[in-house]
């Protein structure tokens, strides 16, 4: 019983805690580091699937592999409420605007992970195709690439956390709205 | 029945029809299309055969001829058949609509129009149904060309 003076202190925490007794600790860090070690453990993605990856997004939130571990703990169904779009599948063209409001209507800050070879170039409708887009990184800014065919829970896991990378290197001065220069490649 | 008391029973209808297997389960029958809406109507109303479902219905682009395939089953009789119906003219391919026989070929029937360009006489309502209203061309048909969205292998 009583008061636990030993604070316990997530290995991955960007900062030093200092005992201060009577159980209230002193904090140094620096906010750009806390923010963004908040931001990427706790980031919610949007319910989006076109075809077969989603399946295998769903499985990579499920028991055996459950990207809840890593904080994608909550997905959304509105993208208001959302941080993260997975495109999980092929992008039609007459699916392209819908991907782009979806987008938009997210709030900053957001981020884009391109899951499968659909999403990265149009996969196996390349050629031929009159209707698939060939690489959904036409239509939104895209920060993570996911190989695959669809790729294993693994690989997608993996670009979860390297998303999750990219978000603590980020500094709120040098942020850029994702927008803002966005080649289309057209 | 069998596949081949179908056939006997069948080319008593109409003379000029083409049986053949293609070694596959089903007996296929190719119609002229003067002849496809009575054969149809007579496969389906005709107590021997029955032909109460239409479970598939698909266009198909030869290359030199233009058609529609129809995939039969009488749900009283379990026996299944096939009916293909073709035509050279690719400039105004038109078969009449079964969409009064089985209501589901109003659905197909607009699909395959949408994709290959082949018009169905009497279909209520034969408009664009997965593109857009203002796509130009019929993007299953093999001479289909698009030099925007298409990258050619």
């Amino acid at each position: 019983m009583g008061i636990n003076n030993t604070p316990e202190i997530p290995a991955d925490f960007p900062g030093k805690v200092i005992p201060g007794g009577n159980g209230a600790n002193i904090l140094v860090t620096s906010l750009d580091e806390i923010i963004n070690w908040g931001r990427a453990n706790s980031l919610w993605s949007l319910y989006f699937g076109t075809s077969c990856c989603a399946i295998e997004m769903m499985q990579t939130g499920a028991a055996r592999h459950d990207y809840s571990r890593f904080g994608f703990e909550v997905a959304r169904p509105s993208p208001r409420q959302a941080d993260l779009i997975i495109i999980a599948g092929t992008i039609v063209n007459k699916m392209a605007p819908v991907l782009r409001r979806l987008y938009d209507q997210m709030a900053e800050p957001k981020y884009v992970i391109a899951m499968g070879a659909c999403a990265i170039s149009g996969g196996p409708f390349y050629y031929n195709s009159y209707s698939v887009v060939k690489g959904a990184d036409h239509v939104i800014p895209v920060d993570v690439y996911v190989p695959g065919c669809p790729p294993r829970p693994e690989a997608l896991l993996e670009g979860m956390l390297m998303l999750q990378a990219k978000i603590k290197t980020e500094s709120m001065k040098t942020k850029v709205f994702p927008i803002d220069g966005f080649d289309e490649g057209l | 029945m069998t596949n081949e008391a179908l056939q006997n029973l069948i080319s008593t209808w109409i003379p000029e029809l083409e049986f053949t297997e293609e070694k596959s389960q089903f007996l296929n029958i190719t119609v002229q299309p003067e002849q496809l809406h009575q054969l149809m109507t007579q496969l389906k109303s005709n107590s021997e055969t029955n032909f109460d479902y239409l479970f598939c219905l698909s266009g198909v682009d030869w290359g030199a001829a233009l058609g529609v395939v129809y995939h039969l089953e009488s749900t009283a009789h379990r026996h299944q058949l096939v009916v293909k119906v073709k035509t050279e003219d690719r400039e105004n391919p038109t078969f009449d609509s079964v969409w009064t026989i089985w209501r589901t070929a109003e659905f197909h029937e607009r699909e395959v129009f949408d994709f290959f360009g082949i018009q169905f006489t009497n279909h209520p309502n034969l408009k664009r149904l997965f593109l857009t209203e203002d796509w130009d061309g019929f993007p299953l048909r093999k001479d289909y060309v698009d030099e925007i969205n298409m990258i050619i292998k």
